[in-house]
């Protein structure tokens, strides 16, 4: 494994017509890190994930993705990494074990490798007995660890997270760190957007965008003792008292 | 493509466990099958008729009573000017009016050709053409008959008239293969458009776009299972058409399946291209609603395109279902091979070939 | 409480003419479709490609191709050999083979004559187009036998616009399909459509009544089958020529009303159904079906078998249909129609009862 960095961003920028998405943002991501993308509602945090993942291209900058450009080579990006969206996005009317299998054959697992991850995810996500319950019918929390477990099924290197624990109960969410911190455990770095300003004490960085742009970056402790307040939540709420845009 | 047998068996398991999608997929084809050969075959009778008698002679009594007696038609008037009966057809009151010329009677005995004038209302062209030929049967029977009595020579019509492919002129057979093809392009174009469009409502798509997955694996996997629905239920269609209309094709069963294969393919294209350029269900909808619209109405299935004026007939050629039109009544009735019709099949291959390569196309993984 | 009920119109609206193409679709239709039946479709018998066979090429066997190639219903595609009749006709080459007889002359003397004998003239006609063939023949043999003395030789014509009257006979239909086709079915997707991304339920808790809720749906539906409105009775009018003498008023109440009933049927599937797929088919295929066959805009419910004529009684389109017809083509005035128009007075008190009944209960 490198030490280059993961993701590395430079000036990336994103306009839908007149309106800049994203502004020229940069930063880079280092192997094994869980990497906080926080943000108002329309702050941008989204499209630039999206760029990230081969859903959308760039208006200008430069990017790449576990070493490939995130302009040209999107789908050489889509097998190395793992995605998990704000809206759930597997598929209701499918059972939980025909998602494993579809996902798993998407991403060209084989059929032993396929039985013996979806053993393993329903063992840790303790969901043995629900393997053949259509997804549509599961509270919302489970729907969402199965999600993040299916996203990680083909052992990304990097797993995208958009919003993974909204609308969830504290317990659920206290699980789903633990399944993210095991994924990090086992190598993989972890991109996440989030709304609660506690999960942001979690990362190992954070970057905080404002407007399109990211006004503040670094390690939750530094951002802290920079802006002079006890939590994330108070710097949060500094940065974002100018933002102009809003929902 | 191993990839493409993962996303088969989705679209598959996801078309069965619909509540409504597979009930649609027998019930409609039923229900067309069974209720509109009813609707567009007609039992022609009671053609309300007026006599324009100028001649007043044997034959054109004869002929009065022949009319009166017949259970096809309800005499409804001898008028003494054709201006009249024609008022009555336009007031909807008669259907068919025979016009006997003076002299008539005459023309049989020496004199000079005078000819039977019989005009019908088109606005119901079944009503009127078969109307139209019923009477002329009964003149020429009636005429017949009173040459037998009046010893003027035996009769017989000079002209012998084949109705090939369809001999006993047997409307539902014309429309029968034109119901299948409505069939298929009411389900072979809507439901892949819902199916594409339906996940991008539900954001599932984007998951599949974060995939390796290639657009043409995708694309594929959306018009597969259609297909396959598709062909089942022209099979359907053709053993309801035996079985209660004893219609069966004339030509090879190989030759329609080929073409239905094409055609389906070049219709869920269609539908796939139009929920492609889509955000939601309702936009596409109203698209397919209106290139169904144009396909059911200009492609011959219920008027025929040589009717139609010279601008009207340059668009059909632009008209998948046209060539398919050609092809399945060509089958069907006339035992055509693909040699005879080489040409519709070209033309279907290359619509096949342009939809579904530019619904390939115009699917994007990235924005 | 109005105000609330004016924001929620504005809402639909908005979602409305967002929709650029959707739009454009729906007010584009009505247009196409009157100019589709008016000037591009026809029934009438056209067009006919004939080949003729001749063993002995004789004056009279010429004069008798020359009245088929000079005849604007035929078009003439040269000589065949016998055996190639079957092939050019399953190929769509020809619709119909003329066969002169060997000795056509000898024996159209002795039909003259009256002396009878074999057949001097064979058609073979390609009936797999019924109408086509039925209409084609008859017409072929009475230019084929013209000016023949002692035969019948009849002079058929087939009517199809008396007094022009079936150019535009097909504009009641079209009125009845589109505005069902707008306000059934794209009332329902769109109620449905709250339904599934579950705004539907954010409506509900606020303090405006459900039926204003989905009210607030159907006006811009409504107001867009308005403008269609205007648009048929302005292309009927000034395109078509239908004269419209005085019932204007009547027209456009008559009109109104199966409008609402319309909104009320898309109402009641959206009781029905869950999803917007399940919404759409049921109203394009168990809706818009039955109404383009039963209602008899396509096909004369006279001539339908009994019982699909009772059948054709429960769909509203039909009376629609008959009543403007009534109204628009053959002049007459709203005492007339009042049949009609208590039957769609009936059907959509019914159908708004029904509907909203379902539509309550769904929401306890």
């Amino acid at each position: 494994m490198s030490n280059d960095p993961i993701i590395s961003v430079r000036e990336l920028s994103k306009c839908f017509g007149d309106f800049i998405a994203v502004d020229r943002i940069s930063f880079d991501v280092a192997r094994g890190e869980i990497f906080g993308f926080l943000g108002a509602n329309g702050a941008g945090k989204t499209t630039a994930m999206r760029m990230l993942c081969g859903l959308s291209y760039p208006s200008s900058g430069s990017g790449t993705v576990a070493g490939f450009d995130v302009m040209r080579e999107g789908e050489r990006i889509k097998r190395r990494i793992g995605y998990m969206s704000q809206r759930f996005s597997l598929y209701d009317d499918l059972t939980v074990m025909e998602n494993i299998r579809l996902y798993a054959g998407i991403y060209g697992l084989t059929r032993r490798q396929m039985l013996r991850r979806a053993v393993t995810v329903l063992d840790r996500l303790q969901f043995r007995s629900e393997a053949d319950t259509l997804v549509g019918g599961l509270p919302l929390g489970w729907k969402q660890k199965l999600a993040f477990s299916v996203a990680m099924l083909h052992q990304p290197e990097v797993v995208f997270l958009d919003e993974p624990t909204g609308g969830v109960d504290p317990v659920t969410r206290r699980q789903f760190w633990e399944l993210i911190y095991e994924a990090v455990a086992d190598g993989t770095t972890v991109f996440i957007t989030t709304h609660y300003m506690d999960e942001a004490e979690y990362c190992s960085r954070v970057s905080i965008m404002v407007d399109g742009q990211i006004r503040a970056l670094g390690v939750p402790a530094d951002l802290k003792r920079q802006f002079a307040v006890q939590t994330m939540d108070e710097v949060f709420r500094t940065l974002a008292r100018g933002a102009k845009r809003s929902e | 493509m191993r990839i493409l047998r993962f996303l088969l068996e989705k679209e598959l398991r996801q078309f069965i466990r619909n509540p409504f999608l597979p009930k649609v997929a027998v019930v409609f084809p039923l229900m067309v099958m069974l209720v509109i050969p009813w609707v567009t075959t007609m039992d022609v009778r009671h053609i309300n008729v007026a006599v324009v008698d100028h001649d007043r002679s044997s034959v054109s009594r004869r002929l009065i009573q022949k009319i009166t007696a017949s259970d096809y038609f309800t005499l409804r008037g001898v008028e003494e000017q054709y201006g009249i009966a024609l008022e009555r057809l336009e007031d909807g009151e008669v259907d068919a009016i025979v016009e006997l010329p003076d002299g008539f009677e005459h023309s049989f005995l020496g004199g000079p050709a005078e000819r039977v004038r019989i005009s019908a209302n088109g606005v119901n062209a079944v009503k009127g053409s078969l109307g139209m030929q019923y009477l002329l049967q009964v003149v020429n029977q009636t005429v017949l008959e009173w040459r037998g009595e009046y010893g003027v020579g035996t009769y017989s019509d000079p002209v012998e008239i084949q109705y090939r492919y369809n001999p006993t002129l047997n409307y539902r057979y014309y429309m029968i293969p034109a119901l299948m093809i409505m069939l298929i392009i009411m389900l072979c174009g809507f439901l892949p458009a819902l199916n594409m469009v339906g996940e991008k409502e539900t954001g599932t798509i984007e998951q599949i776009n974060v995939t390796p997955v290639s657009r043409l694996a995708f694309t594929l996997a959306k018009l597969i299972p259609f297909w396959i629905i598709g062909l089942g239920v022209l099979s359907l269609a053709m053993l309801l058409a035996w079985l209660i209309y004893g219609l069966v094709p004339e030509g090879s069963f190989g030759a329609i399946y080929l073409a239905a294969a094409l055609f389906i393919l070049t219709m869920s294209g269609i539908g796939v291209v139009a929920a492609n350029y889509s955000s939601n269900m309702q936009q596409t909808m109203f698209v397919m609603f209106f290139f169904v619209m144009i396909f059911v109405l200009m492609s011959g299935l219920i008027t025929p395109v040589e009717s139609m004026p010279a601008w009207g007939q340059w668009i059909t050629r632009f008209l998948p279902p046209c060539y398919f039109v050609e092809i399945m009544r060509g089958i069907y009735l006339k035992g055509a091979s693909i040699g005879d019709l080489w040409s519709d099949y070209i033309a279907l291959s290359l619509f096949a070939l342009l939809f579904n390569g530019w619904a390939a196309l115009s699917y994007r993984k990235q924005s | 409480m109005r105000k609330s009920f004016g924001s929620f119109v504005r809402k639909e609206t908005l979602h409305i003419l967002r929709d650029g193409r959707t739009m454009m679709i729906v007010l584009l239709m009505p247009v196409v479709q009157m100019i589709l039946f008016g000037f591009a479709i026809s029934n009438e018998v056209n067009n006919i490609d004939v080949g003729v066979v001749v063993p002995h090429p004789t004056e009279s066997v010429r004069q008798a191709i020359e009245r088929i190639s000079s005849n604007p219903y035929f078009t003439f595609k040269g000589y065949l050999s016998a055996d190639r009749i079957d092939q050019a006709l399953r190929q769509g080459e020809v619709d119909a083979v003329v066969v002169f007889a060997d000795d056509y002359d000898r024996q159209m003397d002795a039909f003259s004559r009256g002396e009878g004998g074999e057949k001097a003239i064979q058609i073979v006609i390609d009936a797999s187009d019924t109408n086509t063939a039925s209409a084609g023949a008859v017409y072929l043999k009475s230019v084929l036998l013209e000016g023949h003395a002692g035969v019948v030789s009849p002079e058929t014509h087939l009517l199809y616009n008396p007094q022009m009257k079936s150019a535009y006979s097909f504009v009641p239909g079209i009125m009845g399909m589109i505005f069902m086709l707008i306000c059934a079915i794209m009332t329902s997707v769109s109620i449905v459509r709250e339904k599934e991304t579950g705004t539907m339920e954010v409506l509900l808790v606020s303090p405006v009544r459900p039926l204003w809720i989905v009210s607030a749906k159907m006006i811009p539906y409504f107001t867009l089958s308005c403008l269609n409105l205007l648009s048929i009775l302005l292309l009927a009018r000034f395109v078509l020529e239908v004269p419209m003498s005085g019932n204007l008023i009547s027209i456009v109440g008559v009109s109104m009303l199966y409008l609402i009933l319309a909104l009320a049927f898309g109402l009641f599937i959206s009781t029905v159904a869950q999803r917007q797929a399940t919404a759409l088919l049921i109203s394009a295929m168990l809706l818009l079906f039955p109404i383009i066959m039963l209602s008899g805009m396509a096909f004369p419910v006279e001539n339908m078998p009994g019982i699909l004529q009772v059948v054709s009684c429960v769909v509203p389109t039909r009376w629609y249909i008959d009543a403007v017809r009534k109204l628009m083509i053959e002049g007459l005035p709203f005492v007339a129609v009042l049949k009609e128009f208590f039957i769609l007075v009936g059907m959509t008190l019914m159908l708004l009862t029904v509907a909203l009944r379902k539509f309550n209960d769904k929401l306890e």
